[in-house]
Formats: structure tokens, sequence, C-alpha cells
């Protein structure tokens, strides 16, 4: 190899803050020739999922709308990531926290009134958390890998879903459709400016993704979800329980997930259908790496994402680039970036050919 | 180069490095080591932790490539590239910490250990003449888990035989070993030697060196200070060459033997945790005020598991079993334990009493926050933090850049001198300390030792949990044994031999004690 | 019921627990070997895809098997260049590696949309391929014989095999096995490609026998059925071939269920049974306490050495 990988002692700040750029750009790069490659253009496509909809202002809003949900959730991911619980089925706690919201709304007979949807929205993040409590149980009882457990549910969640708005839920004025009926206005998210999409959702995620950030880095909850992530053995030692780490994780990002529902049920959707499951329980495991891990690289990584959603559907209507190559781009994304965050701990260094060849010291770097 | 001592006749020597150097980032490991090594001869490589010896036999064995220098075998350059290559040439090396299998088979261990593979039948009548010939007993079809630290030195030892080498590097082999182990290996070292085989052996301990090798290369700092017959020199001039100094050793002040119960453990029993732990079987001792209490024996004997049942992170099955003056503590957790005053330092530094990723100021919130004002309403108090960690840096001489800077940039002696120093500081009524050196350089490992005698003298009492006996000797007034997860009677350091210590490491209680099953098979 | 639908039933057991098992004996290949692999999904996504393109568009199905395992092998190969070369976490990179293949099949699967293909014939002769009772042993087309003897294979390869010797001992501890001499890297990234092939096979025999037709995200999450078998079969083959069959089972009955027209039970109930049943056995073993201790040492781990 003319190249070799070589361990730093403390990680490169600046890469730190780079890497992502960077696996932006070569994202942009790969997406460019590879879309070039399938027949499209390629330069418009590019320019249109990632330029166009950040120098538009028209496509603010929606970039908001669309962020607002990935936030969240990513936001509750990332507490557990960093904690070593891996909860990959938000998309089940999203969807169970809208449902358990919109129950509220069906079933508490006249839902006239203020208290409505404040209702709703606890509803939901108790939804999303119950749901997340089941593989919390298993591994912390019976230390079942809360990755497999999860996922399951999420297929699970949504199966509950099709049932209920196919059965029970469905609205009997709506033509058959496997709808719930549209919430009222009381039962909807505000819309803060007239006319147009933004809803409370967006600045509630905002405010949770500061308060999160406190929490994580200055107070002792954050240092002991921190510590169980990076050191069980430390943590241990340091008088922290296991159990409680996993509970604490998996609650939250629950919680989190299921709020995020609701509010988009709420919200920019309306009502529950069929299609209501998007995929932004799977998207924002991009955001939280994307953020690396933290509340406010979040805000940041979940406006890319949502710029790469709006420009998508921009890149479909002048270049006709279906909608499936959105996900191959972000997944490109987090490939690239996983990739290139190994600048923040490795240099790489050119073996000049003139002395032997050396090698870098054994070491064992454990991830997950 | 002198020293090439028993087998004379022959004339180019079997192994030799010349001028051989070797950095890492921020470490020059080796700088312009030259040595020899005869046919047959059984060679020192004497110097303290992080002199840079095993460095050195992991590029004689190809683990790791020099920067600059030769490497000579049997008068021909050679380039070692990979620790293929090298049994290839005819070196074998028997690691410090063992390259074995937990889960594997010892048979399974050895065969993919083989460069040529051969059949099953074939393969284990050669392991059987090795074990025969060599006096070494195994059963090869037991799991490596349910060995004796003993027994699994001897797999890698037959490991190597088994490609029947010319030269054998031995990393510290003896950390490991009770005395009465240790004379065994001896004994089939020296078989090697008759035969014509080279010893490469690693080590600090000046009397093993005395007994065995043939002549001693002394290493400090990376570099060759100094060349000598070890059966000529003393103890305590081959010391000086390799510290680079007049000796100190720590000075004991205050016996206070007389003073209060501090802390009593009275038939602990907590089962092993699956699947390799040991399970701790009705331990019982006292320490008293200002009294330094050691607690001998052989790695992986369960230490850990008494210093995690001590420190809280398991908790004991009745309450009554840990007991901090009067006061039961057994079904406490840590951070209840510290505030009563028990603080615990474990025997792993990196991921276990620090998190390597995180900064020193970090680490003190592990442990200090109990018992200093680290935290205000859940809250972090940063600088209260950063404070407290730059009092440590300073009364424990920790080298760094400062409270900023990330554990894991630390060197081992400097990072144990802060963890050690952020539990003192945190004036524990009781303070256990398992292998408060391991792995630390000469100078950190004697103001550590003497801090832990000044925090007795105050009046503390002190629990040091090592492997080393000459550690214990020489800061315990009284010493247990620990054995398969028991302990011995507690034996008065002044009048105790070392051979009695050793039977005791073996598992051989005396009269009546059961003995260690594992030590049965090999009991000559 | 008749004889007959008692041996329908069994062949469709077979057929649903097949695609499972190779996947599953792909990725016990590469767990031994000490890297967790959560992308098999994706990567049997691709398999599905590339195998149906190249089956219908050359006309042979034998192919598209071929192209299946050859894509999932190459996307494997990204996975292994970022935990392997790039020691990057592998939880987070296996997720992305599904969320990639998903991507990638969506979008190269689109013009297949609604075609179908020609299924592999029978491996047996007629009369016993269609005999009424020995066609349960005999009936099926040459992948289903493949899965078994892939098992019997993967089985040997483990406990009685040099190779396999050396594949389990950089699992259970790579840095024991880089110091006396192994190519750890060398054999993490054979074994995740072995994994790869399978996972591409296993997905190629949705497209082009299970279902067999192309839709989006067609397998349906048994990919990640694929995973917890593993950790359900504790890293044994044999009891891997045990697992793929119940959950064949379990797969079966929804689809006779939903086929039978159980009124009283919805089908979206129906639809939850293969992912309910796989959180159900894997908590079952757990509280046998089976479960955990016999994964190899260094699951999950990133490991750099010199050279």
């Amino acid at each position: 190899m003319p190249f070799k990988l070589e361990p730093r002692r403390e990680p490169n700040r600046t890469m730190l803050y780079a890497s992502p750029v960077i696996a932006v750009a070569l994202t942009a790069l790969a997406g460019l020739l590879f879309f070039a490659a399938l027949g499209y253009n390629g330069t418009l496509a590019i320019y249109d999922i990632l330029i166009l909809p950040v120098i538009d202002a028209t496509h603010w809003i929606d970039l908001g709308v669309k962020a607002a949900p990935l936030v969240t959730i990513a936001i509750g991911l990332a507490i557990g990531f960093r904690a070593n619980v891996w909860n990959i089925g938000a998309e089940g706690q999203y969807v169970m926290g809208a449902i358990a919201g919109t129950g509220v709304a069906l079933h508490a007979g006249g839902t006239e009134g203020a208290w409505a949807l404040p209702v709703m929205c606890l509803a939901g993040a108790l939804g999303g958390a119950l749901w997340a409590a089941i593989p919390a149980l298993l591994r912390a009882r019976l230390k079942v890998s809360e990755i497999l457990t999860s996922l399951m549910l999420s297929y699970v969640a949504i199966q509950v879903l099709y049932f209920l708005v196919r059965g029970p839920w469905r609205d009997p004025e709506g033509f058959n459709f496997p709808q719930t009926r549209s919430f009222t206005d009381v039962e909807s998210m505000p819309i803060l400016i007239d006319g147009t999409r933004l809803h409370l959702g967006i600045p509630i995620a905002v405010l949770i993704a500061m308060a999160v950030w406190v929490v994580m880095s200055r107070t002792l909850v954050g240092f002991e979800l921190r510590v169980s992530g990076l050191a069980p053995n430390a943590a241990r030692y340091a008088g922290f329980r296991e159990q409680r780490t996993v509970w604490l994780a998996l609650l939250v990002s629950g919680g989190l997930a299921g709020l995020a529902g609701i509010f988009e049920a709420a919200g920019p959707f309306g009502q529950i259908t069929p299609n209501f499951p998007t995929g932004y329980g799977f998207t924002a495991i991009v955001v939280a790496f994307l953020g690396r891990l933290n509340p406010l690289g979040i805000l940041i990584g979940g406006v890319v994402l949502a710029v790469s959603f709006v420009g998508g559907e921009l890149a479909e209507t002048s270049v006709g680039l279906p909608s499936a190559a959105i996900g191959l781009f972000q997944a490109t994304l987090l490939f690239l970036l996983l990739g290139v965050d190994m600048l923040v701990w490795y240099r790489i260094r050119r073996i000049a050919p003139a002395i032997a060849p050396s090698a870098a010291p054994a070491v064992v770097r454990s991830a997950s | 180069m002198e020293g090439i001592g028993s087998a004379p006749g022959e004339t180019a020597p079997r192994l030799e490095l010349r001028h051989v150097g070797k950095s890492f980032p921020g470490v020059r490991a080796n700088d312009d080591v030259s040595f020899a090594v005869a046919p047959g001869e059984i060679h020192a490589l004497l110097g303290e932790n992080g002199a840079g010896k095993s460095t050195l036999m992991k590029i004689v064995y190809g683990v790791q490539r020099a920067d600059e220098g030769a490497i000579l075998w049997e008068g021909r350059s050679v380039d070692i590239t990979s620790p293929k290559a090298a049994r290839k040439l005819g070196i074998g090396m028997v690691f410090q910490h063992f390259s074995l299998f937990d889960a594997l088979t010892v048979y399974e261990n050895i065969a993919v250990g083989m460069d040529d593979p051969m059949p099953r039948r074939a393969l284990e009548a050669r392991i059987e003449e090795v074990l025969s010939t060599y006096g070494l007993p195994l059963d090869i079809t037991r799991e490596v888990h349910t060995l004796s630290v003993g027994e699994r030195q001897r797999i890698e030892i037959v490991r190597c035989l088994m490609q029947q080498p010319r030269l054998l590097i031995m990393d510290e082999p003896t950390s490991v070993l009770t005395p009465q182990e240790v004379e065994k290996l001896f004994t089939t070292l020296r078989q090697l030697s008759a035969e014509g085989v080279s010893i490469l052996y690693i080590s600090h301990k000046l009397h093993e060196i005395k007994a065995l090798c043939h002549s001693a290369t002394i290493l400090r700092g990376g570099r060759v200070v100094g060349t000598c017959d070890p059966r000529v020199e003393t103890a305590k001039s081959m010391a000086e060459m390799m510290i680079g100094g007049e000796l100190r050793t720590a000075e004991r002040r205050g016996k206070a033997a007389g003073g209060e119960e501090r802390l009593i453990v009275e038939g602990l029993s907590v089962p092993g945790t699956p699947p390799f732990g040991i399970e701790l079987k009705a331990v019982s001792f006292t320490v008293h005020a200002g009294e330094v209490f050691g607690i001998a024996g052989v790695a992986g004997n369960g230490q850990n598991e008494l210093t995690r049942a001590l420190a809280g992170e398991v908790v004991a099955p009745r309450a009554e079993m840990i007991r901090l003056a009067r006061r039961p503590i057994g079904h406490q957790g840590p951070g209840e334990r510290r505030r009563a005053g028990l603080c615990v330092v474990p025997e792993e530094r990196n991921g276990h009493a620090a998190v390597p990723e995180f900064t020193l100021a970090e680490n003190t919130m592990l442990t200090a926050r109990y018992r200093r004002p680290l935290t205000r309403g859940g809250f972090m108090r940063l600088a209260a933090t950063r404070a407290f960690a730059e009092d440590v840096i300073r009364r424990f001489d920790v080298r760094t850049t400062g409270p900023e800077a990330l554990a894991r940039s630390l060197s081992g002696g400097n990072l144990q001198k802060f963890i050690v120093g952020r539990e003192m500081l945190q004036t524990p009524d009781v303070l256990v300390v398992s292998q408060p050196t391991w792995g630390v350089d000469a100078g950190a490992a004697s103001a550590i030792h003497q801090a832990l005698l000044d925090l007795a003298a105050n009046g503390a009492a002190i629990v040091v949990i090592s492997q080393d006996l000459d550690e214990l000797l020489a800061l315990a007034s009284r010493l247990v044994v620990m054995n398969d997860g028991r302990l011995s009677q507690a034996l008065d350091v002044a009048g105790v031999s070392v051979k009695d210590i050793g039977l005791l490491m073996g598992g051989v209680h005396g009269g009546d004690a059961p003995v260690h099953p594992h030590e049965v098979t090999h009991a000559v | 019921m008749t004889l007959d639908v008692y041996v329908s039933i069994f062949m469709t057991v077979v057929i649903a627990a097949t695609p499972i098992l190779i996947a599953a004996l792909g990725e016990l290949v590469v767990e031994k070997s000490g890297v967790l692999n959560l992308g098999v999904e994706g990567m049997m996504l691709c398999g599905a895809v590339a195998g149906f393109s190249i089956a219908t568009t050359t006309g042979a199905t034998s192919g598209g098997y071929l192209a299946g395992a050859a894509a999932g092998a190459a996307l494997s190969m990204v996975f292994a260049l970022l935990v392997l070369s790039l020691s990057a976490n592998q939880v987070a990179t296996g997720l992305a590696l599904t969320i990639f293949g998903t991507g990638v099949s969506s979008l190269t699967g689109r013009p297949f949309v609604g075609k179908t293909v020609q299924r592999l014939g029978p491996l047996f002769p007629h009369p016993l391929s269609d005999h009424p009772l020995l066609r349960a042993l005999f009936g099926y087309d040459a992948i289903v014989y493949l899965s078994l003897v892939l098992t019997v294979a993967v089985a040997w390869f483990l406990a009685a095999s040099r190779p396999g010797l050396v594949l389990r001992a950089v699992g259970e501890g790579d840095a024991a096995a880089h110091a006396i001499g192994h190519p750890v890297i060398r054999v993490r990234y054979a074994a995740i490609a072995f994994g790869g092939a399978l996972a591409g096979l296993a997905g190629a025999y949705y497209s082009l026998a299970v279902t067999p037709m192309w839709a989006d995200r067609l397998t349906a999450g048994r990919g990640w059925i694929a995973l917890a078998l593993v950790v359900f079969a504790a890293w044994r083959p044999w009891r891997l071939l045990a697992g793929a069959y119940l959950f064949g089972a379990v797969m079966t009955l929804e689809l006779q269920s939903k086929a039978a027209g159980v009124g009283f039970v919805p089908p979206e109930f129906l639809a939850m049974l293969p992912y309910l049943a796989t959180v159900v056995v894997l908590t079952l073993i757990a509280l046998r306490g089976a479960g955990g201790q016999r994964a190899p040492a260094c699951l999950g781990k990133a490991f750099r050495a010199g050279g």
C-alpha cells in the first residue's frame, strides 16, 4: 500500500466539523456521475437536489416541514446511539405515536376545546414511548438485542395502522377510502403563518434540539448516557446502572418519535392514511449520524436531508429522476460520511519509498 | 559484542540486531539497538516497563517492522515481514498477554498456530510427543477458558515447540506464574538451551535473570545502556543500570497496627458471571485504620471479581457481608459506598477506571462527584471539575497538558497517577487498589507507593491487590493469598517466606485445605 | 384435508424457509469471523433485483441466481471496505447498507415491476418430482437442495476444516489471531463476501421462485429475520436449519390462513405473524439463557493492526 492509516492521539478538531461537509460534497459528485450514467441530466439533478431548495426562498418552509420530524426523531435516536442503545425501530414508534394521538381525537367524544391538541400530543409521546418500552424491557431484563426487536416491531406497528384505517377507524363518510376522518381545527397543529404549512412542530423541534444539547453536555444524566456508551465498565464503576440507561434511552427516543408522529398526523397529513409511514424513522438514522449524534449538528443534518427530499421532488419534475433515487442518495451520503469520518481519528500518511516500510502499532478500537 | 556465552564453536550468532530503530507517533520506542544471541544461549533483555523491550521483540518476530537497522539470522541479513516469516526462519514467541482463544480447545489453539497443517491424527500424536518430551502435562480436549494461567502458558510453549524453533522469545513469562511454576518453566528452558535452542528472555525481574540467563542486554528509554553477565553481577548493580540511578524504596511510616477495624469482609460469596467469571467463595478479612493489607495471587483467581464486589459494581447477597466500620454496606451500590468512605481503583485503567475518550476533568466526574461538590441540581459544575482535576495533576505530578487533555493521550503511568490521585484526594476512610503499578514505569510506581503509605499513615485503611509479590512485601504489613476465589489465612509479612506464599498461590493451603483442581494434574 | 394438501403445505414451508436459511447461513459465517453485518436486507433486495433483471433480459433463470449472488457480494464489499479498512462503526454501516440496498433496488427495479419470470424447474426427473407423496422430497428446484448442501458444508467448514478454524479464531480473538500471523482483515473480507453472495442468492430466490416477480421491497424484512435466526441458532448451523423451517412454517401459516380466508382474523394480524414470532422467539431464547453466551467474542468490534 502506498498509503497507510496512522491513529491520532487526539481527534482532529478540524476534521470533526469538516468531514460532514466533505461527505456532502463527495455525495454530490457521486450522485452527479451516477445519475449521468443512468441517462439523466446529472448536473441539473444535483443542482435541483442540493442547491435550488436552498437558494430559492419559496422552498424554505417546505424544508422546515420536512426537517422537523427528522430532527425530532433523530435527536432521540442520537441519545440512544451515544449510550450504545440501538433503537432502529423509530418508524414503528413514530407510527404508534400517530395512532395513539389519533385514537384520543377519535374516541374522546366531542373534541372541542383548547385541550384537545395537547392531550393528543401527550398521547402520541406516550404511545411511542410504550412501543419502545417493549425492546427496552427485553434488553434490560433479558439482554435481547434491541436492534432486532425494535425493527421487527416497526413492521408490526405498520400492520396495526393498516388494520385501523381499513377497519375500525375508517371514515364512514370517506367514500370507502382507507383513511380516518380529517382532524378538526382544534385537533390540528396550529399554523404559524397563514397560508403556509409552517406549523408549530417546527419551532418545537428546534427547542427540543437545544434542550437536549444542554442535557447531554451539561447535566449528570447526559454524562451518564455518554459514559455508558463509551465505556460500560466505567459506567458501572461510576455507579450508573445499565438497565436505567437502556430504559432512559429507549423511552426518550420512542417518546420523541411518537411526538413526531402525532405532529405529522395532526400537521401536514391532517388524518391517517396507509401512506402515513413514509420512512422518516429510518431516514432519521442518517440524520443522527450526519449530525454526529450532537443535537445541534442534527438540526443541520435534518435540514440537509430535508433539502434532498424537497430537491428530489424538484428533480423528479425537472429531469424525471425517480423518487427512489433520493433514498439511494441519502444512503450514499451516510456511507461516505462513515468513510470520511476515519480522518477524525486517523491520519493518512504516504509511505515514503526510501525508508523501510513501517507499520502502525496494533490498535483495537471498539466500535458500537 | 560481548556476552556470547555458553556455546562456543559456532562462528555466526543465531540472531544479531544492528542499529535497530522504531518510532510511534510521539514516542521513540527503539533507538540504535544492537546485540547478538549465540546458539544455545539464554539471553536476557532487561528493562523496566516502557524501555522498549516488547517493541523490539515484536520486530524480531515480524509483528511490527523496524524503521531502520538490520537483523541478521545466522549471519545472513533478513527481512522479517510477518510472524509467519519469523517462524519459517525458526523463531518462536511466547507472548506476555497470551495469543490464545478462550472458546476453542487446546488442540484447536495449537492447530490454528501451525503453519504447515497436518492431519488431525498426526498433529495429535506430535503434540503428545512434545508434551511428554518436555514434561508439560495438558489435556488437549479442554476449552482454554477452563484452564489455569500456568496451563495456558504451556499451550503457548507447546505451540512454539511444535515448530522446532532455534530461537525462542519469551516476553515476561513468569509474571503470571507461581514460584513453583516458574521453577518448572526454567527446567524446560534449560533443557531447550542444552539442545542448542537460543532463548531471548524478556523480563524486569532480576533474580530470575540471575538464575537463568547467560548474558543480558539492558535497555532504558529505547536504547541499550549496557550488557553484562548476570551470573556475576549483583541484582542491585543491574537494577541501577536498568533504572539509571540509585534505587529508592518507598519509606514506610507509622505502622498503626492496633487501629480500629475499618473494613470487615465476612463470608462474602458471589457467583461468577458467565461465561468465564470466577466465583468468590466465603471471602473474609479485616483491615484496620492505618494499615496496608495485601492480597497476593496469580491473576485470574478472582481478584477482579473481588474488586468489583468491594466497589459495589456487584452487590453482595447480604448487607452484612461487607461492613464499613460497623455499618453494613454489602447491599449498597458504588455511589453510596463512596459516600460512606470506601473508594476503589480497579485494575484496568482504560474503559474501567477512566474513559479514554473523555478529558481528565470529565474523568473526575466518574467517582469524585460523591464526595466533592461537583454537581448542582443535576447539572455538572464544569469549573469545579476542572479545578479538582488540576489539583490532582499538581499534587500527583501527572505529566499532561492540563485538565482538558484526553485520558487516552496520557502514558500508562501518568494516567494511573491521575486515577489513584483522584481517589486519594477524596480522602477515603478505606481505599482498595488493584494492581496499582501494573505497566507503570518505576518512577511513577514509587510515587504511587509513597502516596499509599502516606495515606495509611494518616489513618486510612488500605487494601492492595497485586500480582507483584515484591510490591506487597514492600507495602503491606499483613497479606493473604487469593486462589480460585478463596483467601488464605492472613500472614504477617515480617515472618513470611516467599516459598510459603508460592505454595498458597498454587492452591496448597497447608495440611487439610483443598488443593486447586487444575494443579493436581501437574503436581510432580 | 387430504394427504395431497398436507404435502402441498409441507412444500410451501420448505420454499418459504429456503431463502432465510441461505441468507442466515451467510450471516452466520460473517458473524463467526467477528463481524456484524446488519445489511442483509439490503443485500437481499439487490440480489433480488439483479437476479430478476438478468433472468428476464437473458431468459436464463440460473444466470439470474448467479447475478443475484454476485450483486450481493459486490454490495457487501462496500460494507467491508468501510468497516474493515476504514474502521467504521459496524452497526451504522450495516444500517446504511440496508438503506442503500433498498434504494438501489427500487431505482434499478422500476422497469421490471409487473413482469414475470420462468421459475427453475424441479431438479429431479418427472416420476419422482410429481409423485403425489415423494414430491415432498424430490419436487423442488436446485436451490432448495443447494441450501441443504450449504448447511452441511458450512457446518463441516466451521467444525472440521482448517480455514474454518482460522475463521473462528479470528472471530474469537482478533488481536491474538493477528499475533500468530493470521490475516484478520483478509479473512473477514472473505467472510463478508461469502455472506453477501448468500444474501444475494437468497434475495434472488424471492424474485425468481417465491413470488416470482419483482415488486418494490419484496423481501419485506426477511433479511432481518435471517439475522434474528443466527441469534436463535446460537451460531450453530444445524439449529439454523431447524429455525429456518420453523419460520417457514409461520410464514406458510400466514399465507394459508389468508388463502383460506379465516374470516375472524384480519389479514393485517396474519401479516404481523413472522415479525411477532421473531420477537417471541428471541425472548424465549433469552429466557432459556442460551442467547448471547455463544456469540463470537469479537462480534461487532473494529480491528486495526499494522501492515
